[in-house]
């Protein structure tokens, strides 16, 4: 085995997934958004219901085209630089990826053209079906692949042979005991992602007295769903950690910085964990809160890192430091939301500028937290692939040479810093130029005709100052 | 287990690989092929109306791609897990091309001060997609070098003279459908324009299915075996004379604008015609060399639990494909699409 292949190939796994998941973060969210807009354009008859929902389509193509794209990539990493562990997992996983594409990519590939093109070809209630379409899709799509995450982290349902997994219970396989809590865990966190955004782009138009009906309708609807969801988000996470402590108590050590076995455990606050020496420097730490938050009693038993072999022990900085990051923005997130009630108490919701701004600046915290969290997950998993089975380095490609990955790796380091600057810049100029539809739409389409193809195209169309492709 | 108690998967999922590729091939090579051609139109309206034949519908049609490389995954994992590798480098450049081609649609219309640099980006990369993926096809019909179920030769094994032929001839390939798929989708001065490029398009199609034709069963005595020894050379001698008979009416549905349709068509034949020529050279290995099909299966479990929904799935999945193909029916417009 190359060991720099292998390093080098997991640098550009957490590289291309990490700048492809900020996409789902923001798609997932904004599909269903954009289906509750389609929905209210029709039971309500608003026209600013309209108005957002094509100015978030049109945000919605962007990230989507950038989601396609980056996405297409990921399955293919498996082949070319984790072709041992595909062989070794296929049929376990392979059917679930598929799945993915059968029931999701397709839905939603299909639906968006007509969504994101079909206003002016369909009626109304198709187009509604479309959104719902694209919007079930990315739903189902979270399903599968999460399902497939989870069971790399809490395999079940399975037979071990010569190195290789068979399926023995496929029920077991899709619902292993870490999947419901990853799948709520993380499809709510995309939608928080998505409410911020939504939040921080009215908070803009409202401070700017630009868009205001608009931006006020997008602000209530975004921390109405907010104030729901952060709670819930906060006692999934929980939840979620309660399952670790069960099926991956290394993990949950690595995330608390915690070496020795014991009850009445510290909480720490802050750390630096050393791997090395088997111990934290600089620790802040609050007597017996640990055992109290992770067992739910003071007293409780939690496992230290030191139970496990040195090389069976993940890197203690990233899931310790990643944690507390996605908690300590969570807790931002919550006084957010709890100030919003403040300022909207004393009627000042659309008038704090203090506010206003702060929402603005809310902007990325969901994507952040997502990050953070996938980090502390995923890195947290390690030394294995699955877990407990299936090492890491027995899951690389044998044939590849460090040079191979390092071309590879920077082919896709240079795509990716061209493409996602530029994809920004243009969600940004997208909300700067803001909802409002535009007054009279061209000739063609509102007179009825059938068509224009490039036959009937007059000079003047060609030649004309704001040709077709300038609007 | 009693081997005859259990019911062979391996041919259905044969079908629907091959379906599922087939169908990647024909769609998402039209819209590399509308690509490759882009390159060469000059006038900024008529690029316009290019791009805007294929926006609503090249996801979905990359889409098979993916469906593609998950069937081979799941069906024939150990396939998977030796040609991935082996084709290290063409899959890197192939996926960062899509990248550059995917966003262009978008980026053209938005990043108006670069527009120039968006197209290049979306011809150039549909163009070197294409090639890269010649490479790939090329390659594997050469085969690879194998040891204990593992690839192994070098990521710089799979480019030959042979595979960058391929490479070649791939383009022309697409360039042939997407030209049929303009000829369909364009009228006037822009379908003219279509029909010159697909005549082009179709005499490097014609001499690189000679040239591949001849090339390979130089290749392999295995493959030379299959084509021109008795009984088999009656069996397969349709193909050849197909190819002849597919290419003359292709030549003239493109010099004499008859039906918008029969160009596409034609051209679609011929790729019919050189994917069963390749099946037919390989049959039954998918490691040329080294594994059959049956050799390279995944678990019965996991070919039923996922056949059962593919049957289910695939046919729902082609109805609203082809229903989203209606939507946008016709010639296309100048107001449907990016701007």
């Amino acid at each position: 085995m190359n060991a720099s292949a292998l390093i080098l190939s997991r640098l550009q796994f957490a590289w291309v997934i990490a700048w492809h998941i900020l996409l789902p973060a923001f798609t997932v969210g904004l599909a269903s958004y954009i289906a509750v807009l389609e929905i209210l354009c029709i039971t309500r008859r608003r026209e600013v219901y309209l108005a957002l929902s094509n100015f978030w389509t049109k945000l919605l193509a962007v990230s989507f085209g950038m989601g396609v794209v980056s996405g297409i990539i990921m399955p293919f990493q498996f082949g070319t630089n984790w072709s041992r562990f595909s062989y070794a997992t296929a049929n376990i996983i392979s059917p679930l990826m598929s799945y993915e594409v059968l029931m999701a990519f397709f839905l939603e590939s299909a639906f968006l053209g007509v969504l994101l093109f079909g206003r002016k070809l369909v009626p109304g209630w198709m187009h509604l079906i479309a959104a719902l379409a694209v919007a079930g899709g990315t739903l189902l799509s979270s399903f599968w692949i999460l399902a497939t995450n989870s069971w790399m982290q809490t395999p079940a349902g399975y037979q071990l042979v010569n190195g290789r997994f068979f399926p023995t219970n496929w029920l077991a396989i899709i619902f292993n005991p870490s999947f419901p809590y990853r799948l709520a865990h993380t499809v709510v966190a995309f939608y928080i992602t998505t409410a911020f955004v939504v939040l921080a782009v009215a908070a803009h138009y409202v401070r700017r007295g630009r868009f205001e009906a608009e931006g006020r309708t997008m602000m209530k609807m975004a921390l109405g769903l907010l104030t729901i969801l952060v709670p819930v988000q906060i006692e999934l996470g929980d939840m979620h950690g309660l399952n670790t402590l069960e099926y991956q108590p290394a993990k949950l050590a690595a995330i608390e910085a915690h070496w020795d076995t014991g009850r009445r455990i510290p909480l720490i606050l802050f750390a630096i964990p050393d791997d090395a020496h088997a111990t934290n420097h600089d620790e802040i730490a609050i007597p017996d809160l640990g055992s109290l938050i992770l067992t739910h009693d003071p007293n409780g038993l939690v496992r230290g890192l030191k139970d496990w072999p040195r090389d069976e022990r993940p890197p203690v900085a990233f899931p310790f430091f990643g944690f507390r990051i996605m908690v300590g923005l969570g807790v931002l997130m919550l006084a957010l939301i709890a100030w919003s009630w403040w300022v909207r108490l004393k009627g000042r919701l659309f008038s704090s500028t203090v506010f206003l701004r702060a929402c603005e600046f809310a902007a990325p915290i969901g994507f952040l937290a997502v990050i953070a969290g996938w980090t502390t997950t995923e890195v947290g998993r390690q030394p294995w692939t699955v877990y407990g089975l299936m090492r890491t380095a027995d899951s690389v490609s044998p044939s590849l040479t460090g040079i191979d990955v390092a071309l590879s790796f920077a082919g896709y380091a240079i795509v990716y810093l061209i493409m996602y600057p530029v994809g920004i810049r243009h969600m940004i100029r997208l909300v700067q130029r803001g909802p409002a539809a535009p007054v009279t739409e061209p000739d063609a389409i509102e007179s009825g005709h059938p068509g224009r193809p490039i036959g009937a195209l007059q000079p003047a169309d060609v030649r004309g100052a704001p040709g077709p492709e300038m609007r | 287990m009693v081997p005859a108690l259990i019911p062979d998967f391996v041919p259905a999922w044969i079908f629907l690989l091959a379906l599922g590729l087939f169908l990647y091939v024909l769609l998402d090579g039209f819209d590399l092929g509308v690509g490759i051609l882009y390159g060469f139109a000059r006038d900024p309206q008529a690029r316009s109306l290019i791009m805007n034949s294929i926006a609503p519908i090249w996801d979905g049609n990359e889409t098979w791609l993916v469906l593609s490389g998950l069937a081979l995954y799941a069906a024939f994992p150990l396939a998977f897990a030796i040609i991935l590798p082996a084709v290290y480098f063409p899959v890197l450049v192939m996926l960062l091309a899509l990248v550059f081609r995917g966003v262009a649609f978008e980026f053209r219309y938005k990043d108006a001060p670069h527009r120039t640099f968006w197209d290049h980006a979306f011809s150039y990369g549909s163009t070197i997609a294409t090639f890269a993926q010649g490479i790939v096809i090329g390659s594997y019909i050469q085969g690879y070098q194998v040891e204990a179920g593992r690839f192994a030769g070098t990521s710089l094994d799979c480019f030959t003279p042979f595979s960058i032929f391929t490479g070649f001839a791939l383009l022309f390939g697409y360039g042939l459908i997407g030209a049929g798929w303009l000829i369909l989708k364009t009228e006037g001065a822009l379908q003219e324009w279509a029909r010159r490029m697909g005549r082009r398009a179709l005499i490097g199609v014609l001499i690189a299915i000679a040239v591949v034709s001849a090339w390979t069963p130089l290749l392999d005595r295995d493959i030379e075996q299959r084509w021109f020894t008795w009984p088999d050379i009656a069996i397969f001698i349709p193909v050849p004379i197909l190819t002849v008979v597919l290419a003359y009416w292709a030549w003239r549905a493109l010099a004499r604008p008859s039906s918008d349709l029969s160009p596409f068509l034609a051209g679609i034949g011929l790729f019919v015609l050189s994917y069963s020529g390749i099946a037919i050279s390989l049959w039954p290995m998918i490691v040329p060399h080294h594994y059959s099909m049956w050799q390279a299966a995944s678990a019965p479990s996991t070919q039923v639990f996922l056949l059962v929904g593919t049957l289910f799935l695939l046919p729902i999945i082609l109805m609203y494909s082809g229903w989203s193909y209606w939507v946008f029916r016709g010639k296309v417009r100048a107001d449907i699409g990016y701007h």
